[in-house]
């Protein structure tokens, strides 16, 4: 059986070539470049426009029933919060997901390339489903082939498939690392606290979901950049399904509920004269 | 010695919200260039499809370039398939358009608006680069930072994350949601220098039976904020 390998053909944008959107078919998109001398020096000025949203936590780690994706749902622009609403567990195809990190836009279109472009590409050339490693070998050699250009994507490619369940962490500077246990952005050092101190590899779906669901929790608590709803993923062999989202001010007060205290003196209003 | 820039803010605010079976797009109506006003009468939103309406603050040329683009791209559309584009494909066919510009971005800050393929109203909201979501109301523009919070205290929209799902569209009438518009605008005229509203151009859309009314022009009085119906 002859594989398939467009997909590992560079992904280098043309110089001069135009937008081939029309076309539609390319597997690789070609990019304008502006044409300027200082090519750094203009993406600096142009990135401070787009001020990409960074600041998030995400997690996710591998135990017995398979893995457990967890993200909160804050973008900030520098101080602003621009949504609490962002979706950072993007669904890939239905037995694979990745978290986004970083520059929202390039995770968002780089996420959407890699499950409508490589996976499904794949599975109609060569009548089986892409692995989680060759999914994440494709996207980690696409983003390196745009190192030094300024994208910015820290992500993790969560699955299942047939060697059983599958994780790795994915960079902008090219980088792929498979571990058991990641957890990405701003909020990530809160997280690692909460996850690495609770984490048992043969725990049940419910455990584990709610230790992500606090890890991420507490990571809200103490980073401002992270916020909103915490999502809680998990991927089996049948694929994902969401467990819970959960807005962390409710989840706050469900960890730490307000408990009356006792009242010792009790001012009353007093009937005039 | 300072370099060209070939970005520049026309200023302005747009503002978006989807309802149970209509949509409210609207945006004010000033052009700006630092201090100085280069027009009081030029409309940011733009009519892309039947159910599907585009408005942009940001830098106006890249803003025409744009509409431009995605005009002769639902063209192509309509031609291979016999039919307009939905809110939903538009919305990712604009989000691809922007980040074709990864390197070199159109400095637009985007609200696309309408109603989705079950008659309900749909708001998707962009930054400059192409990342979007799809949201019950949004603001975008030099004004959005004040308009944000207060749509925020009015709508309190849940979160599409949430888990049961919960219904993202806001349950007011069309008419309050106009009125709501309004004094979004008017709010954000009151701080805001880029942004006035002595004419603010909404576009309700109905389902399915929304028949073109004419363009009426309408006499902008002081600090009123007057409509236009399409």
């Amino acid at each position: 059986m002859k594989l398939d390998t467009t997909g590992l053909e560079s992904a280098l944008p043309l110089f001069g070539a135009n937008c081939q959107m029309v076309d539609g078919f390319t597997a690789a998109p070609a990019f304008d470049l502006p044409t300027t001398l200082d090519f750094d020096g203009f993406q600096k000025e142009a990135i401070q426009m787009v001020k990409p949203a960074k600041g998030t936590t995400t997690l996710a780690f591998i135990f017995k029933e398979g893995v457990m994706v967890a993200a909160d749902s804050r973008a900030s622009m520098g101080g602003y919060i621009s949504s609490q609403s962002v979706k950072k567990i993007i669904e890939i195809n239905p037995y694979m997901l990745g978290t986004m990190a970083g520059g929202a836009a390039d995770c968002q279109f780089w996420h959407r390339n890699l499950g409508i472009k490589v996976c499904r590409l794949h599975e109609l050339a060569n009548k089986r489903r892409i692995s989680v490693t060759g999914a994440s070998k494709l996207l980690a050699n696409i983003l390196y082939s745009y190192r030094g250009m300024g994208l910015s994507v820290g992500t993790m490619i969560a699955g299942w498939d047939e060697t059983g369940p599958g994780l790795y962490y994915v960079d902008s500077e090219g980088g792929r690392l498979k571990g058991p246990r990641f957890s990405v952005g701003s909020g990530s050092p809160y997280a690692y606290g909460v996850l690495d101190s609770g984490y048992r590899y043969d725990m049940s779906i419910e455990e584990a979901a709610e230790l992500a669901r606090r890890a991420i929790y507490h990571a809200t608590f103490r980073d401002g950049a992270s916020g909103g709803v915490a999502s809680v993923y998990h991927v089996g062999p049948n694929g994902w399904k969401k467990l819970s989202g959960d807005d962390v001010g409710e989840l706050h007060y469900k960890y730490y509920p307000v408990t009356p205290s006792t009242v010792e003196q009790e001012m009353v209003e007093v009937s005039g004269a | 010695m300072s370099r060209f820039s070939p970005y520049d803010n026309n200023g302005g605010s747009c503002v978006a919200i989807a309802g149970a079976d209509y949509c409210v797009i609207a945006s004010d109506t000033r052009m700006s260039t630092g201090y100085n006003i280069l027009t009081r009468d030029h409309s940011k939103i733009y009519k892309l499809a039947d159910k599907c309406i585009l408005a942009s603050s940001g830098f106006q040329a890249d803003m025409k370039a744009l509409q431009k683009l995605l005009a002769a791209r639902h063209l192509i559309y309509q031609h291979q398939h016999n039919k307009q584009m939905s809110c939903p494909a538009m919305g990712q066919l604009l989000s691809n358009t922007l980040y074709y510009k990864r390197f070199f971005p159109y400095y637009t800050f985007n609200v696309l608006g309408g109603l989705d393929n079950e008659g309900k109203g749909c708001v998707y909201t962009y930054d400059a680069v192409g990342s979007y979501e799809r949201v019950g109301y949004s603001a975008q523009g030099s004004g959005s930072v004040l308009i944000m919070p207060f749509l925020d205290n009015q709508l309190k929209s849940p979160s599409p994350l949430l888990l049961p799902a919960q219904d993202a569209v806001t349950p007011l009438s069309q008419s309050e949601a106009i009125d709501l518009v309004k004094t979004c605008f008017a709010s954000a005229t009151e701080r805001d220098i880029h942004t006035v509203s002595s004419r603010v151009l909404f576009l309700p859309k109905y389902m399915v039976y929304l028949m073109f009314f004419f363009l009426l022009p309408v006499m902008p009085s002081l600090g009123n904020v007057e409509n236009v119906a399409f």
